[in-house]
């Protein structure tokens, strides 16, 4: 691409034709404030009026987040009255905001409060009317509060980006625009599927998950067996939280946080993701031999399984009847764990480390109880785990590196670690099928195809003559395409895998917040790269693993030797399956 | 969307059907909407979004943005009182009042015998007559507070 000769500051450079003046400085070395603009142009762009700046021979201040640079251009970030000029449109957004920074809890992450910190905005210089209030706190994961909206139209964007109809969207005009889903309905009455995609964006606290913090603090002050697992994708990014790089595992520093944060145990989902692969595999296989509805899909991801509700009830018979993993270890923890140590199921208070706001629906949902108990009590984010941490003066960094409980239950493989990525829970079935189906070992152990980020990946695969298409897709609007063809009878796969969010649970709407200005030390590129790293810190942990196929964990076998049979037999099927109801988009009010 | 007659649905998909060549086929659509039911409830934009891949969230936001179009449905006789600047200085918010009093509605309203709606607009670029009055798109120019008890009267006759 050509390139132009600008001025910023007086100094001269050279940059692309066509950079905003945004991208331009910053390549350059200068941070120009700005709230709205978002990576990839992922906002409404040039809203909040935050990036002004002056240029030579330009009528007035232009935003520089939608200005393209051009031949000869002097730009002035520092003017006089560039600098004021930030600073009130700061001060505009301030007054028209509930200001209520010390209970909010996107404080260390605001950044509204960051650009005010930059410009020097002052928030009481100007006294104005308000918008009108919506605090919609009905579903049990995300909290919309428009006090706190900005109108950066960051999480319209994502939603329709990540799920292709977006369900949230600007309503009204003037001052009584909001962002909200239809009718300014609450997200339980709309689409939504609680994948917190939008939470992850969003600048301030206008978007956030339902803290389930005091849930936990309740239980172990009445004195329940507090236990606690935590899911693949949180190791990779919970040490975020605490200013380590992004894609540091953090694995035995997190069980040794969590030992001393007072759970009286700390397991590891991965062996409950063990658990799954072998009950999926074994349904898969159950599928293909008797003629059962196929392709069949994955139903791990809660977030997969609110849109399939609403959107596909038709097609509910495709998804695997199998728990998500962390539901599975509550119902085994509760119905197998607690007799075995002597506990009272109904005494026992399991928690979930999550990097997901949808989890914390679905351990409400009817289906999900065993025999009238909630097989999960309490989801936390990672970052929830981050504050709880926090606010007990544990020094993260320092922590020792400690090993998950394995008593009875617990051990895992390598196989379990990779549900945290795009692919991964092929991977892993597959590894698991192809021993069930030839008897040996897949003498590669990875399965390439399935791995990347590309919206949906395919592959043939020849299991000793048996040959089986199967395809993977993460973020709806890539599902779509799979499911559009489904219903119109023209699928060619036998396996698909499904996850809500755009990369899988690595960048759940429940992970550390990603925001370039709070990240000094990373590359400019995060926004790009962060989920490739966050995943080789799983596939690493994959590597490290001994054991990496499902079938092989020594305790998984050993369950279903001493209590459940065998695969999808009568007592896993009380424990392990449920059911799916078709649910309309928008309840009627 | 149960309430909804089949007929009303393949009509609306008709209109969808009719923009489909267009680029950015919402106004189209959602204005030919209007016209042809007088008003645009959630059910019907579930319909226009199911057809045309455009979300709910989008569509309910560009019917809320125009004051043209509307959520309920309007009354028989659409009363339109420009509050545009000329007409505003010519005395028009006390001709709007005066509506409001004698159909005992506020503006943005409709009368329960679901007759009169009466409609705030800003500029209609009628400035010359201000202040100007539309009924159902009949004009009626520099409109004083003591005419209004005779147009009421004009329509209420009309249907008796």
């Amino acid at each position: 691409m050509a390139k132009v000769n600008i001025k910023i500051e007086g100094i001269s450079y050279q940059v692309e034709e066509g950079m905003t003046i945004l991208d331009a400085a910053k390549q350059c070395g200068y941070n120009i404030p700005t709230l709205c603009a978002f990576n990839n142009g992922e906002c409404s762009r040039g809203s909040c009026r935050v990036c002004l700046v002056e240029v030579k021979g330009a009528r007035g201040l232009v935003a520089s987040c939608v200005y393209p640079v051009n031949e000869g251009m002097e730009i002035i970030i520092s003017s006089p009255k560039a600098v004021a000029a930030r600073r009130a449109s700061v001060e505009l957004l301030l007054s028209n905001h509930s200001m209520k920074c010390q209970q909010c809890d996107k404080n260390e992450y605001c950044e509204l409060l960051h650009v005010a910190k930059v410009t020097g905005a002052r928030e009481d210089r100007f006294i104005g009317s308000q918008t009108p209030v919506t605090v919609d706190q009905i579903t049990p994961s995300i909290v919309r509060d428009t006090s706190k909206c900005v109108l950066c139209g960051r999480c319209v964007e994502r939603c329709k980006n990540a799920h292709g109809k977006g369900v949230l969207g600007f309503e009204k005009r003037g001052f009584n625009t909001i962002v909200a889903p239809a009718e300014n309905r609450s997200l339980a009455d709309s689409p939504c599927i609680l994948c917190g995609q939008c939470v992850s964006v969003c600048p301030t606290g206008a978007l956030m998950e339902k803290s389930e913090i005091a849930l936990v603090d309740e239980a172990m002050k009445a004195g329940k067996y507090v236990v606690v697992q935590t899911a693949p994708a949180v190791r990779a990014a919970l040490g975020e939280e605490f200013g380590m790089k992004i894609g540091t595992p953090v694995t035995g520093k997190m069980v040794a946080a969590l030992k001393r944060l007072g759970f009286q145990k700390v397991f590891d989902t991965n062996y409950a993701a063990d658990l799954t692969i072998m009950e999926e595999a074994t349904e898969l296989l159950g599928r293909i031999k008797n003629g059962g509805k196929l392709p069949m899909i994955t139903s791990c991801s809660p977030g997969w399984v609110n849109y399939a509700e609403i959107n596909y009830g038709d097609l509910l018979g495709h998804l695997s009847s199998c728990k998500s993993p962390h539901e599975m270890f509550g119902a085994i923890l509760k119905h197998y764990y607690a007799k075995e140590i002597g506990v009272n199921p109904e005494d026992m208070f399991v928690v979930s480390i999550m990097p997901c706001t949808a989890k914390k629906y679905e351990k409400e949902r009817d289906q999900l109880k065993t025999n009238g108990l909630k097989d999960v009590d309490a989801v936390l984010t990672t970052r929830e785990l981050g504050k709880l941490i926090k606010r007990s003066g544990i020094d993260f960094t320092k922590l020792p590196d400690e090993e998950f409980d394995n008593d009875l239950v617990g051990d895992y493989t390598g196989a379990g670690v990779i549900f945290g990525v795009t692919g991964g829970v092929m991977e892993a079935a597959l590894r698991t099928a192809y021993f069930a189906l030839t008897g040996k070992e897949h003498g590669l152990v990875k399965f390439e195809a399935v791995r990347g980020f590309d919206g949906l990946k395919e592959a043939e695969i020849d299991i000793n003559g048996t040959k089986l298409w199967i395809a993977v897709a993460h973020g709806m609007k890539n599902a779509k395409v799979l499911l559009d063809d489904i219903r119109a009878g023209k699928s060619k796969y036998a396996f698909i895998e499904i996850m809500g969010c755009p990369g899988g649970c690595i960048a759940g709407g429940g992970q550390p917040f990603v925001k370039p200005q709070f990240l000094p030390n990373e590359d400019a590129d995060i926004l790009d790269t962060f989920k490739a790293k966050r995943a080789a810190a799983l596939y690493s942990e994959d590597e490290r693993q001994t054991v990496r196929q499902s079938h092989n964990n020594p305790q998984i076998k050993a369950l279903y030797e001493n209590f459940l049979g065998e695969p999808n037999s009568h007592k896993a099927h009380e424990l392990l399956h449920t059911t799916y109801a078709a649910r309309v988009a928008f309840t009627e009010k | 969307m149960a309430r909804l007659s089949d007929a009303s649905i393949a009509k609306i998909n008709e209109i969808c059907d009719r923009y489909v060549d267009e680029k950015t086929p919402l106004m189209m659509i959602l204005s030919a909407i209007q016209e042809e039911y007088g008003y645009i409830p959630l059910e019907v934009q579930e319909i226009v979004s199911e057809r045309t891949g455009i979300s709910v969230a989008e569509i309910y936001g560009v019917v809320t943005f125009y004051s043209f179009f509307s959520l309920q449905p309007k009354g028989k006789y659409v009363i339109g009182c420009c509050l545009g600047t000329a007409c505003y200085v010519k005395g028009a918010q006390q001709v709007i009042d005066k509506f409001s009093e004698l159909l005992n509605i506020a503006p943005g309203g409709t009368t329960e015998d679901g007759m009169f709606t009466l409609d705030a607009l800003r500029c209609i670029g009628a400035c010359g007559i201000a202040p100007a009055v539309t009924i159902n798109g009949k004009v009626y120019p520099k409109l004083k507070v003591s005419d209004v008890p005779a147009v009421v009267e004009e329509y209420r006759k009309m249907e008796a």
